[in-house]
C-alpha cells in the first residue's frame, strides 16, 4: 500500500513533536525513519497506525484520506518497542488475538485460527512455541512472535518501533535478515524506526533522517552515505 | 588471627548476628504483645462460660441480625468499590488529564478523614434534617438510621483500598499492551476485558479482600449513621460495643470472635490465592 504523509504536524501542548513533514512511501518498500531520540521518529510511525493524531495535516493510505481513519480501521501491524506481547496469554492466544478480535461475521472458524497461527509460527521459524507464555521465551523470540501477532490481522502495513532495540548485537543481525526476508515474502509496505544508523542503511531501501522534528533527507542509503544534505546527517552517519 | 582464612567476607548490605538476632527477637516481641495477645484474649473471653454459653449468645436474634446485616452490607459495598476502584484506576492511569494529581488526594481523602467525621457527613447530607434526606424520607426512602447510610458510610471508608492497590501495578504496566490490543483491532471494551483485566486480576483480588476486611469491620462511621438500633441497623462492630457497655461479655466476646474469624478467613484465602497462584504471580512481574 501506498502511504503519503502530507504536511503532519504534531504538538504535545506547547512543545512540537513534528514539524509539518511530509513523505511519501512507495508500495511495498521497506522504509526506515532513522533519528536520535527526541526526533519525532516514532510520533510519526504511531501516527501512521492511528495511535497518535495529528495535530494539523493529512495521511493517504493509497490516495485516500486515512486522517481519521480509527487504530482499529487502520489495519496496521504494529510492533511495539518492547514487544508488548500479552503476559497472560500463551504464544498461540497473542498470535491469535487479532482474528478473534474480529466481529462474528468476519472471524475465521476456530480450525481456521489455528491453521494460520500454525503457519505463522513457521514464517518465523518457531513451529513448537506455541503453548508457552512470553515470560519463557528469549528477546529473539519474543520479538518474532510480535511480529508474527500484527501479520496475523492481514495488515496493509507493517509499523515497528526500534523492533531490535532490545536485543544483543547477535540476535540483532539473524533478526535484520528475519525481517528482511519476511518483508520480502509479504510485499507489505514497511516503516520501522531506529536510531542505529547501520541498521537503517543495511536493511531499508529508502531511509528517511530525522532530527529535532524535521525531515533532514530522503534517500536510498546509498545515497545518502555518498552525499548526506545537512551538516546533521553527515554527522549522524558517521558517528 | 592474622590467618589469611581467618578472614570472613560479609555482604555489604549484611549486619552481625547480634544485630540481626536483637531486631528479630523485637519484631516478634511487637507482634506477640501487639497482635497475637489481644487475638487470643478475645477468644478467651469468648469462651469463658464455655462454648455453650458463646454460641447461645450468637444463637441470639441480636446477634444473628447483626452478622446477617454485615454480610449483606460487605455484600453490596466491597462489589461496587470494586467497580468504582477499578474505574477510578484505569482513568488515572491509562490518561492524561488537568487535575490528575488533585484525584488522586481526593481517593486517599477517606484515608485521612477519621470515620466519625464521614459519618457526620453523610448524617449532614442525608438526615431528615437537611432538604435532600428530608425529600427521601418524605418519599420513603430514609438514608440515614437505615441500610443505604451504612453502606454510604462503608463504601467511603473503603473506598480507596481497591483503587491504591492498582494504581501503582497499572502505572508499571503501562499502555503498550492495551495500544497493542487496539492495534490489533480490538474495541476498548474487548481490550478491557481481555488484556487489562486478566493483567491486573491479582492486585484486584487483593485489593478486594482488604475492602472486604475493612467494610465488615467498620465501626466509627457506622455507628454515627446507623443509630445502631437493634435487630435493624446495628451491624456486628456495634453490636459488640453495645454488649460490652451492658457487661454482656461472654456475647460481646463471642460476636468479637467471629468478626476476627471472618478477618483471618479472609487472610487465609489471601494466602492460599498466593500459594497457588504464585508461578503466575512470578509471571507477571518477570516479563
Amino acid at each position: 500500500m501506498h502511504i503519503e504523509i502530507d504536511e503532519i504536524s504534531k504538538a504535545f501542548g506547547t512543545t512540537a513533536a513534528l514539524h509539518p513533514v511530509s513523505l511519501s512511501i512507495p508500495s511495498g518498500a521497506l522504509v526506515a525513519l532513522l533519528g536520535p531520540s527526541g526526533s519525532g521518529k516514532t510520533t510519526l510511525l504511531r501516527i501512521l497506525g492511528g495511535l497518535e493524531f495529528p495535530t494539523s495535516g493529512r495521511v493517504l493510505f493509497d490516495g485516500q484520506d486515512a486522517t481519521g481513519l480509527t487504530v482499529q480501521e487502520r489495519r496496521a501491524g504494529f510492533v511495539f518497542q518492547s514487544y508488548a506481547l500479552f503476559r497472560h496469554m500463551t504464544v498461540f492466544e497473542n498470535i491469535a488475538y487479532g482474528l478473534n478480535a474480529r466481529p462474528r461475521a468476519t472471524r475465521p472458524t476456530k480450525a481456521e485460527i489455528a491453521r494460520r497461527v500454525t503457519k505463522l509460527l513457521e514464517l518465523i521459524q518457531l513451529p513448537d512455541i506455541g503453548a508457552r507464555y512470553p515470560s519463557q521465551l528469549s528477546g529473539g523470540q519474543r520479538q518474532r512472535v510480535a511480529l508474527a501477532r500484527a501479520l496475523a490481522i492481514e495488515p496493509r502495513m507493517l509499523l515497528l518501533d526500534e523492533p531490535f532495540g532490545a536485543l544483543d548485537a547477535k540476535v540483532r543481525k539473524e533478526l535484520r535478515q528475519g525481517l528482511r526476508d519476511i518483508h520480502d515474502t509479504t510485499g507489505l509496505t514497511t516503516v520501522f524506526v531506529t536510531h542505529d544508523q547501520e541498521e537503517a542503511m543495511e536493511l531499508a531501501d529508502l531511509v528517511v533522517v530525522m532530527s529535532m522534528g524535521r525531515i533532514e533527507q530522503i534517500g536510498k542509503p546509498a545515497d545518502i552515505r555518498a552525499r548526506p544534505a545537512t551538516a546533521f546527517v553527515k554527522d549522524f552517519i558517521t558517528a | 588471627m592474622s590467618d589469611a582464612t581467618q578472614i570472613r567476607f560479609r555482604a555489604a548490605t549484611e549486619e552481625s548476628p547480634a544485630t540481626r538476632w536483637t531486631l528479630i527477637a523485637l519484631a516478634f516481641a511487637g507482634l506477640a504483645i501487639l497482635v497475637f495477645a489481644p487475638l487470643i484474649a478475645v477468644f478467651v473471653e469468648a469462651l469463658a462460660d464455655g462454648a455453650v454459653e458463646a454460641l447461645r449468645s450468637l444463637a441470639s436474634p441480636d446477634a444473628r441480625d447483626a452478622i446477617r446485616l454485615t454480610l449483606t452490607i460487605a455484600a453490596i459495598s466491597v462489589p461496587l468499590n470494586a467497580i468504582f476502584g477499578v474505574a477510578a484506576a484505569w482513568f488515572i492511569t491509562k490518561f492524561d488529564f488537568r487535575g490528575k494529581a488533585f484525584l488522586i488526594t481526593l481517593i486517599d481523602l477517606p484515608f485521612s478523614v477519621s470515620p466519625v467525621v464521614a459519618g457526620l457527613c453523610i448524617v449532614l447530607m442525608f438526615g431528615a434534617n437537611s432538604a435532600l434526606g428530608g425529600w427521601l424520607v418524605a418519599q420513603g426512602y430514609p438514608i440515614v438510621f437505615a441500610m443505604p447510610g451504612i453502606i454510604l458510610a462503608t463504601m467511603f471508608v473503603t473506598f480507596p483500598f481497591v483503587a491504591r492497590e492498582l494504581i501503582p501495578v497499572m502505572i508499571e504496566q503501562g499502555r503498550a499492551e492495551e495500544e497493542a490490543a487496539l492495534t490489533l483491532g480490538a474495541s476498548g471494551w474487548r481490550v478491557f476485558w481481555t488484556v487489562t483485566l486478566p493483567n491486573i486480576r491479582w492486585a484486584l483480588l487483593y485489593g478486594v479482600l482488604l475492602c472486604n476486611a475493612r467494610a465488615m469491620g467498620e465501626f466509627g462511621a457506622v455507628a454515627v449513621v446507623s443509630g445502631k438500633i437493634r435487630g435493624e441497623t446495628a451491624t456486628i462492630p456495634t453490636t459488640i460495643e453495645m454488649l460490652y457497655q451492658e457487661y454482656l461479655s461472654v456475647a460481646a466476646f463471642s460476636l468479637a470472635a467471629v468478626l476476627t474469624l471472618l478477618a483471618l478467613l479472609t487472610l487465609l484465602l489471601k494466602t492460599l490465592l498466593e500459594l497457588r497462584h504464585a508461578d503466575q504471580l512470578a509471571a507477571n512481574h518477570r516479563h
